[in-house]
């Protein structure tokens, strides 16, 4: 019998119980099983490692050494503060994608292929993107050339070789990738936009910009927040392949990442128990982030009502 | 009116950001058909003839054709688990009454933030301990883990607008719960079965960090793996590189033409809810 959640709603909380509950759990079973593999039991041991210290004479102490000593590495410190340049990345993505959706909103001449050539480097792999860009930013890449080209030669840096300014190159790698998934998220979401507000707005000679805050920018506001949200987190946890085949960290560790540094720690130096505090550390960073989120949210779900 | 101004100036940002989209792009693709001296010569410009060199060697050479292969399996399989496993759970999660229902599904969304190398020491150890490493099932079990808490998102969020009262006509008729989600609830459900399988395809096809580290040996490296660890060999000839980069790009790049409708509508469906 099928057994929907209204049916059983009604069948009230004594069908909830006996041998008939069974077998809901059946199709979760091979998913929770898969998932308790790849992050239960990993999660388990990564709290354990991180507060244990193997010492020379096979020992272990447990305590929380090595969060003191990750805390007070200025390798980390540097990592941590390129993960909040690659946050300033999240309002210029999100400001350039709200503006092209409403440009392609628009159906300005040729909009379907705009929208498409948009989303093609999101699908892209970070490493193909990464080889093409390094060849484009070296000194003598294609950027430079084409500076010097227009007359702009003055202008020409070592984008990648210049430790101030590699980080900010490896930030417009990903707004590049990036920034067409916004487009894409915003331009459907504005197809449910009813087309007569647009027009009331026009009849009351609002002018591009005033229908772009006052109707266009309200009606996108919970994708905005969905967008913004995912891309935080982006900077935070999903920016290890970016580095590593852009700048491998380097020049002089001035592109270290949080990641990087676990992954140093972890697969380089043989310091796993470094890298499960360090892990540790930007989860409950992650999770400061997500309830930051949920609170605004509130906030304004409470000044709405 | 002002009207064909406005357009005009509109198109400008327009072109703009398609230039600077295309270029990179099309300095990857027009490159990959020349001579390397054609390329030293003029980065930017058009082969002067067409060659496939870069493509013959690049097919030849560092056995592409088996990392090629890699790619696949483990992109198909892992997808097709994924979305058969998220499919079950995100069933019971939308339509079925159990204990604990609402508590799994709420861990969903933490288990998407959870950045991947943080588990990956624990996970290499149990994975040696399985005897896993250099095995292709071992990075498509981690895969299959990584697109669940996705998949049982956004198939979950499809299914709850499922209307009861099918699901009960089709238990009238005779139909077990099983038989009602494979022969109703699936059939009518492929949009987001396949975007979903789009999204974790693309994903698996371009993942490089677990791949790097649980397969270290030439034989079972995956296509982006490859490139990463050869690109070195390949500095003095870049259009070998390029036709490696190419080759690699062309499987999603086909996978999102053919799949682009379906994924605006389905992930715009598992990001508002």
């Amino acid at each position: 019998m099928v057994r929907t959640g209204r049916a059983s709603a009604r069948n009230g909380r004594r069908a909830g119980r006996g041998p008939r509950t069974l077998a809901p759990y059946l199709y979760i079973a091979p998913a929770a099983v898969v998932l308790l593999v790849v992050f239960g039991y990993p999660l388990v041991r990564l709290l354990t490692d991180s507060i244990a210290s193997p010492g020379i004479l096979g020992q272990v102490d447990y305590g929380f050494q090595n969060f003191t000593a990750v805390l007070g590495d200025p390798e980390l410190h540097r990592a941590f503060l390129n993960n909040l340049r690659l946050f300033i990345a999240v309002p210029v993505m999100t400001a350039i994608a709200v503006l092209l959706a409403a440009l392609l909103h628009e159906q300005v001449g040729g909009w379907r292929f705009y929208r498409s050539i948009v989303f093609v480097p999101y699908v892209l792999a970070i490493p193909v993107v990464g080889i093409i860009f390094s060849y484009i930013l070296q000194r003598h890449g294609l950027l430079n050339e084409f500076l010097a080209n227009v007359g702009l030669g003055g202008l020409a840096q070592d984008w990648l070789g210049d430790r101030h300014l590699a980080i900010w190159s490896v930030w417009a790698v990903i707004v590049w990738q990036q920034v067409g998934f916004g487009v894409v998220l915003f331009l459907a979401r504005l197809s449910s936009l009813d087309p007569a507000l647009l027009e009331a707005a026009m009849l009351d000679r609002a002018g591009w910009w005033a229908r772009f805050r006052h109707v266009v920018i309200p009606h996108l506001a919970p994708v905005i927040e969905f967008f913004v949200t995912l891309s935080l987190i982006n900077m935070l946890s999903w920016v290890f392949n970016y580095v590593y085949v852009i700048t491998n960290g380097g020049p002089v560790h001035s592109t270290y990442v949080t990641e990087l540094v676990i992954y140093q720690h972890a697969f380089q130096d043989g310091l796993p128990n470094l890298a499960a505090a360090v892990s540790v550390l930007l989860l409950i960073f992650a999770t400061i982030l997500l309830s930051v989120q949920s609170i605004v949210r509130r906030r304004v779900e409470a000044m709405e009502s | 009116m002002t009207h064909g101004l406005s357009r005009a100036a509109r198109q400008v940002p327009l072109v703009l950001i398609a230039l600077v989209i295309l270029v990179p792009l099309y300095f990857m693709v027009v490159n990959s058909f020349k001579t390397n001296d054609a390329f030293v010569a003029s980065p930017l410009g058009l082969p002067t003839h067409f060659s496939f060199r870069a493509y013959r060697e690049a097919l030849a050479g560092r056995n592409v054709g088996v990392l090629f292969l890699n790619s696949a399996v483990i992109a198909v399989v892992s997808v097709t688990v994924a979305t058969a496993f998220g499919a079950l759970a995100a069933f019971a999660l939308a339509k079925l009454r159990f204990r604990g229902r609402d508590l799994a599904f709420r861990l969903m969304l933490p288990l998407m933030v959870i950045p991947p190398i943080a588990l990956l020491v624990p996970q290499f150890k149990l994975m040696s301990a399985a005897g896993l490493v250099n095995h292709r099932a071992s990075v498509i079990l981690i895969y299959v883990g990584l697109m669940l808490p996705f998949t049982v998102y956004l198939l979950r969020n499809f299914f709850i607008s499922f209307p009861d009262e099918l699901l009960a006509a089709a238990s009238l008729d005779g139909c077990s719960t099983f038989g009602a989600f494979r022969r109703v609830v699936l059939p009518v459900s492929m949009p987001a079965l396949l975007t979903a399988a789009i999204v974790n395809f693309v994903f698996a096809w371009n993942e490089l960090l677990i791949a790097l580290v649980f397969l270290q040996s030439e034989g079972s490296r995956t296509l982006v793996v490859g490139l990463t660890v050869f690109r070195s060999r390949f500095s003095l000839d870049v259009p070998v590189l390029m036709a490696g980069l190419t080759v690699a790009t062309l499987p999603v790049l086909l996978i999102y033409l053919f799949g682009q409708r379906f994924l605006v509508r389905g992930l715009l469906a598992g990001s508002t809810k």
